[in-house]
């Protein structure tokens, strides 16, 4: 019930007084209500709920989470993804 | 998808899970408090990977399971009145009422909508003005704010056809309830995610600090999930009991302020009963005064409920972790997905469905450990 999607912003726009927006989920484009994120541009990436926009992914913080696992040793090389500076 | 693999990685799992092997010494009861992570542990198999010192005592994180049977009924009644269209999200249909469910008012003629948001609804009385549209609005505070602002649009544009039945239900008064039982087990909690996305978390050090009880935000994928883990354990090995952000690329302290602000406009707390657990203090929102004339409630005369639970069902055993859902008489006999008897059955996040869509059929504790039914 509580589930939340990850998707990328691709267009900011309002409709009927309303923010609004378009978001890719990984291929699938739906249009999502943004009035709760009035800061969100286009590139950042959000978790929708029920059609709305409820919280900006935070980059610094995936990638400091990343690189703590890392740092723990216990990730390695797996993610092939920058997780150590 | 960018956020989502990264944090499934298997080699990852398997490191995580050696380090709560290594800092585990005692027995730990953990519970989760949110369908979505049940349904990504049991999925993932993730308690059974665990150290077996660790137990995972799946909680009433499902909102779908826990609306009361009150509300269900009214949702029926109201659903068969020729002159409604009733929008619901899909998983409400085929919970069971007293002696129906929502599809069964659709198949006997009444106009009966699943829609993915409380926005199509408002559409559909948009496009329908001679027709009284009522969405039932249920959920945790992660749904809340849709909910809020279809009503609160609703005002703003006028669509005087719209209403809703609202029977929303709040966590961390739930969180209360159980760490006051007298048959509580639970020495640590795994936060709700998403919950918290809306909410934040400056709710939690009051109670973290009452129980003496760690609280860890935790995400859903099945790195985030033993990162919530882990950080719990080392907290209950240490003797400590803080709040703690395993989730901290979605989740930070304050939450999403705007959202917060137009749910204390539009909502107002009361007690509410949740179903397999009972009535608990402050724990539910219904619409504030200021939005009183979009209340379905008011708005139809659904007469008297006679709410009426089945006998057979240990819901309440479950979500306080008395009992496993293959512990119940009637877990895969009388109650399965397609015939729920209760809370834990009706939704696919459910503990029991969970236990249920994963083959898991036989208890997994042995004899010793069993909790009488009596309690």
């Amino acid at each position: 019930m509580c589930l939340a999607v990850p998707g990328q912003i691709k267009e900011v726009y309002e409709a009927g007084g309303t923010r609004m927006g378009r978001v890719d989920f990984g291929g699938i484009t739906k249009e999502v209500c943004l009035a709760y994120l009035p800061e969100i541009a286009v590139g950042d990436y959000t978790i929708v709920h029920v059609g709305f926009a409820i919280s900006k992914i935070d980059e610094e913080s995936a990638l400091e989470t990343l690189k703590t696992f890392h740092e723990m040793g216990l990730l390695e090389e797996e993610f092939g993804v920058e997780t150590a500076q | 998808m960018k956020y989502l693999e990264e944090f499934r990685d298997a080699k990852g799992v398997q490191a995580l899970l050696a380090e709560v092997r290594r800092v585990v010494t005692r027995p730990w009861n953990l519970m989760e408090v949110c369908g979505g992570q049940t349904h990504s542990i049991i999925r993932n198999g993730i308690d059974q990977l665990l150290p077996t010192e660790i137990r995972l005592i799946h909680g009433p994180g499902c909102p779908v399971c826990v609306t009361p049977l009150n509300a269900i009924d009214k949702a029926l009644a109201i659903a068969s009145q020729p002159s409604v269209i009733f929008c619901s999200f899909g998983d409400m249909l085929r919970v069971p009422g007293s002696d129906k469910d929502l599809f069964r008012v659709k198949s006997e003629g009444g106009d009966v909508r699943i829609v993915y948001s409380p926005l199509d609804a408002l559409k559909i009385a948009r496009d329908n003005p001679t027709r009284e549209v009522v969405f039932f609005a249920i959920g945790f505070e992660t749904t809340a704010p849709a909910n809020a602002m279809a009503v609160d649009l609703a005002r703003k544009q006028g669509i005087e056809n719209f209403s809703v039945l609202v029977s929303h239900v709040l966590v961390p008064p739930a969180m209360a309830a159980i760490m006051s039982s007298p048959v509580n087990q639970v020495q640590a909690f795994l936060a709700a995610g998403h919950v918290c996305s809306v909410m934040g978390f400056w709710e939690y050090p009051p109670l973290a600090e009452r129980f003496h009880v760690p609280i860890v935000i935790t995400g859903f994928e099945p790195l985030d999930v033993l990162a919530g883990i882990l950080a719990a354990v080392r907290q209950l090995e240490n003797g400590e009991a803080r709040v703690e952000n395993a989730y901290a690329r979605v989740v930070n302290y304050e939450g999403n302020r705007p959202a917060q602000a137009l749910l204390a406009e539009v909502f107002t707390t009361e007690e509410r009963a949740w179903r397999g657990i009972g009535v608990i203090p402050q724990s539910g929102w219904r619409l504030s005064p200021a939005y009183e004339q979009f209340d379905a409630e008011k708005r139809f005369s659904v007469g008297e409920i006679h709410t009426c639970e089945s006998l057979l069902c240990h819901s309440g055993e479950v979500l306080q972790g008395v009992i496993e859902p293959t512990e119940c008489p009637a877990f895969g006999r009388e109650c399965t997905p397609r015939t729920p008897l209760g809370a834990t059955m009706v939704s696919s996040e459910g503990a029991c469905a969970a236990y249920y869509n994963y083959g898991r059929m036989a208890p997994t504790r042995s004899s010793n450990d069993l909790v009488s039914l009596s309690l």
